[in-house]
């Protein structure tokens, strides 16, 4: 029981770095309805702005914070200056932009700070936490935090703030938003921006747990994929329910089904979505969104 | 488009010149052509699917796999004739790909690609896990055909050849399946779904028939591509392949048959060029390709070609919305 | 009349889809605190008139607001210079609130304050959507969608307000309402309308000038009581 209960809230943990990306991705997609195959490797690189910062002497919780700055205006400028030029381009085009972006900040990465992994810090001590029986990790117990709080925010910032509703809208439906003034392309540069910021907490978040290097988000994105499909992808809450789901069912079926090691813990995600797209293909809860003809 | 006279000879100049140059260049660079025609085959598969019937594949790779193991298992353990291992590898695509297409019928768009592209992801692990058949994470070494009947050429030469005559002939079997009738309802297909099947287009049937014959081609080129590296293993089919492929089939141009085969040439050697320019980060210079590309030819290299095309025969008929996409695409006229 | 200059004034509009030319050299002029209607058969070109004042559509020729011209600007931009556009189709927002697309509606405008007074005003003219404020727009009945375009419209505080045939697909009740609100908001706010209508009874009786669009060409204008009172007009263009 107590092992469960311990796998449970480490699959939780994983779960909100899953989650985080999940909802970057999502978010990108309502709004341009294109999959950006970049937003780990932007994570990735995010990450390493904070470890340089880091290494430079600023004290954690100013990295994380200066780097959440930096990932919202690298977001905001991807947008602007590589996706705007083909923003009325064929979505494969649009894809293969993204894919592009993958490559050079893989690429860029491993040529500034090497493909030598690095340590990473966790700014959660190293002794567990116990509650009644039993042990938990304190960097998971942190992780789950900080990512609730990270996505408390962003949910009042849309449900609450002006420019939230006008980024809201802009997603949904762009041609009325510029009807009321809202100037969608900055909305969409910002929604980036926001994205990237969520790519950065994933990976400032598993970097301790993976160490620190270019091909670091690989896996994690395909999981975030798993989470965003599960959920939906046209539901930002569904897609964290979904990351969630994922990094439990992931750490559960690793523990108690015992020929499934490492190797195919990854074929349980793929699974996962194949199964999900057979039965619901808009995931738990997204809703099909009816064309008419 | 214009009469088909010049088109022909411009394809019948190409094919003299290809038939000469395995005498005129060094064996590594026919061994790059020959890898070329290869990837074309793969990228026309893919470009028949997503392209012209508008059903995104991420995953395309798993087919080129497929037909990698399928003559190489054939090579290695029952010790067939390479030729035969061919069709073989195609015929067992078109099932599995027309079996694939059949769920696929229910997903669209985006699932449809992220479905192929989970598919096209667990491809390495479920090769390494058949060991038995699969030869396991070592792979299978073959052996590389040699020339019949004491012809004077040399493997490479050979090989060379052998894919060129069957690139030929795909090619011309798809210039031929995607002109008529068919063409027009495969493209029907992806422009409006609902009224190809209102105006009596099994569209399902079709769907299906697309993925068999999609998967069919890569397969094609996989089981070629065990004789020309003579060596099979999992690692080599990971998704970068499915990736690699799409990159061939968008950068070329969808909808093209041509397309094809430039897609292809850029897959091959455009990663070279890009180690030649740095060979610190060569994958970003190569990134960099992809969407200064995208920026300049949207529609592919095929697609700014028909563009300046159409601009320089200074047509007098007014290009309407609808005419222009069809110029784009490349479609088979419907009158 | 006076001699001040035109609110809008829209000289040798044409207006494009692609390549295809929807708009042939439109001209017309509209006063301060008037009220005109475009009125035409389907495809006659009134909708991307409106369009072509919103910036939607690409346009050659001149357009000025408020002797400003408005040729090189993007549609946002034109918002904030106080045009308000209700669509084609209402164009509401449907998986936010009604009192979240209304508040959207006040965002263009230059006047941050004074938003909550403009709630009430607008929930004065249409008490049926205070009931429904925080229900998803997209549950809302075709009036109350159709009522909800133009009281988002109104929160702009606009200067002209342009409206789509606002009579679409509703019960007559209904459409009698719209039209009298649409009479107040002219007196008493001084909102200058420019309205699109097929149902040209209901039009002529609320605007002061008409013009007749026929295949993206002006073929007809005047003050609506002249247009009214030709049996022949009538008969040829307005149906009736």
């Amino acid at each position: 029981m107590e092992i469960f209960v311990q796998q449970v809230v480490s699959g939780l943990a994983t779960g909100g770095i899953y989650a985080a990306l999940a909802l970057a991705l999502v978010m990108i997609y309502q709004a341009t309805d294109v999959v950006n195959f970049a937003q780990g490797e932007m994570a990735m690189f995010a990450t390493y702005l904070c470890w340089t910062m880091l290494n430079a002497g600023v004290p954690y919780w100013g990295a994380f914070v200066g780097t959440l700055v930096l990932a919202f205006l690298g977001g905001v400028i991807v947008e602007r200056v590589v996706i705007r030029p083909v923003e009325g381009a064929p979505i494969l085009s649009i894809v293969i932009v993204t894919l592009g972006l993958l490559v050079i900040f893989n690429s860029v990465a491993g040529w500034i700070w090497s493909y030598v992994q690095k340590p990473f810090p966790s700014p959660f001590p190293s002794t567990p936490v116990k509650a009644g029986n039993i042990f938990f990790g304190s960097h998971d117990i942190g992780q789950i935090f900080v990512t609730l709080i990270v996505l408390a925010c962003i949910w009042m910032f849309f449900k609450f703030t002006p420019l939230g509703l006008a980024m809201r809208a802009a997603a949904h439906n762009p041609v009325s938003s510029r009807l009321v003034g809202i100037r969608v392309g900055w909305m969409l540069a910002m929604g980036w921006g926001l994205a990237a910021v969520f790519g950065a907490v994933a990976g400032m978040m598993v970097a301790p747990v993976l160490t620190l290097e270019p091909n670091m988000m690989g896996g994690v994105q395909i999981y975030a994929f798993a989470g965003a499909t599960l959920g939906g992808f046209t539901s930002p809450g569904g897609a964290v329910l979904g990351g969630f789901i994922v990094g439990v069912v992931e750490n559960l079926v690793g523990t108690y089904v015992s020929f499934i090691g490492t190797e195919l813990k990854f074929t349980v995600a793929l699974g996962m979505i194949i199964v999900v797209l057979l039965v619901k293909p808009t995931g738990l809860f997204g809703t099909r969104i009816v064309k008419r003809v | 488009m214009g009469s088909r006279a010049p088109r022909v000879l411009l394809v019948l100049a190409i094919l003299a010149v290809a038939c000469v140059l395995p005498f005129t260049v060094s064996n590594f660079r026919l061994f790059q052509f020959t890898q070329v025609y290869i990837y074309a085959i793969a990228i026309l598969g893919l470009n028949m699917l997503t392209g012209y019937n508008g059903q995104f594949s991420l995953g395309h790779g798993a087919f080129y796999a497929m037909g990698a193991y399928v003559s190489a298992i054939m090579m290695d353990k029952w010790n067939i004739h390479y030729a035969w291992t061919i069709p073989v590898a195609g015929v067992l695509c078109l099932i599995v790909g027309f079996l694939f297409g059949l769920p696929a019928l229910r997903l669209e768009g985006l699932y449809l690609a992220l479905a192929t592209f989970s598919l096209a992801l667990a491809v390495p692990q479920i090769l390494k896990y058949f060991e038995h058949w699969t030869g396991g994470s070592q792979g299978l070494v073959l052996s590389k055909p040699g020339a019949p009947f004491g012809i004077k050429l040399n493997p490479d030469q050979w090989l060379y050849f052998v894919t060129l005559a069957v690139m030929a002939l795909l090619f011309w079997l798809s210039a031929n399946l995607l002109r008529g009738r068919v063409g027009r309802a495969i493209v029907a297909i992806r422009d409006n779904h609902i009224a190809a099947e209102a105006m009596g287009v099994n569209t399902s049937l079709y769907k299906s028939l697309v993925f068999g014959v999609s998967a069919a081609y890569t397969g094609v080129a996989g089981a070629l591509s065990a004789s020309a590296i003579a060596y099979v293993a999992p690692d080599s089919f990971n998704i970068f392949l499915s990736i690699t492929l799409l990159i061939g089939a968008v950068i070329g141009g969808l909808a093209s048959i041509s397309g094809a085969v430039f897609g292809a040439f850029f897959i091959q050697f455009v990663p070279n060029w890009a180690q030649d320019i740095s060979k610190a980060a060569p994958w970003a210079i190569f990134g960099i390709f992809l969407i200064v590309f995208m920026y300049v030819m949207p529609f592919g290299i095929a697609g700014a070609i028909r563009l300046l095309w159409i601009r320089t025969r200074r047509s007098r008929v007014a290009l309407t919305p609808e005419a222009r996409d069809t110029a784009h695409s490349q479609a088979p006229r419907t009158t | 009349m006076s001699a001040a200059p035109p609110l809008l004034e829209v000289r040798e509009l044409e207006a494009f889809y692609g390549r295809t030319k929807a708009l042939h050299g439109v001209s017309f002029s509209m006063a301060t605190g008037g009220i005109t209607t475009i009125l035409g058969a389907n495809g006659a070109g009134k909708t991307t008139t409106l369009r072509a004042i919103s910036r939607m559509v690409r346009t050659a020729g001149a357009i000025l607001f408020e002797g400003q011209p408005l040729d090189g600007r993007a549609t946002e931009q034109v918002v904030q210079l106080g045009i308000a556009h209700a669509p084609e189709g209402r164009g509401t927002f449907v998986h936010l609130t009604v009192e979240e697309n209304l508040r959207l509606g006040a965002w263009g405008r230059r006047e941050r304050g004074g938003v909550e007074d403009d709630f009430e005003r607008v929930y004065g003219y249409f008490p049926a959507l205070k009931g429904r404020r925080r229900q998803a727009a997209g549950t809302l009945s075709g009036g109350e969608q159709q009522m909800l375009a133009v009281a988002r419209a109104l929160m702009l505080r606009p200067r002209l307000l342009l409206l789509d045939e606002p009579s679409l697909g509703l019960a007559p009740m209904v459409v009698r309402e719209i039209f009298r609100i649409l009479r107040t908001v002219n007196k008493d706010a001084g909102v200058s309308i420019l309205l699109v209508e097929q149902n040209a009874a209901l039009a002529l009786d609320l605007a002061d000038h008409v013009f007749l669009l026929e295949t993206g060409r002006v073929v007809m204008e005047g003050p609506s009581e002249v247009l009214r009172k030709d049996d022949a007009i009538r008969r040829a263009y307005l149906g009736y």
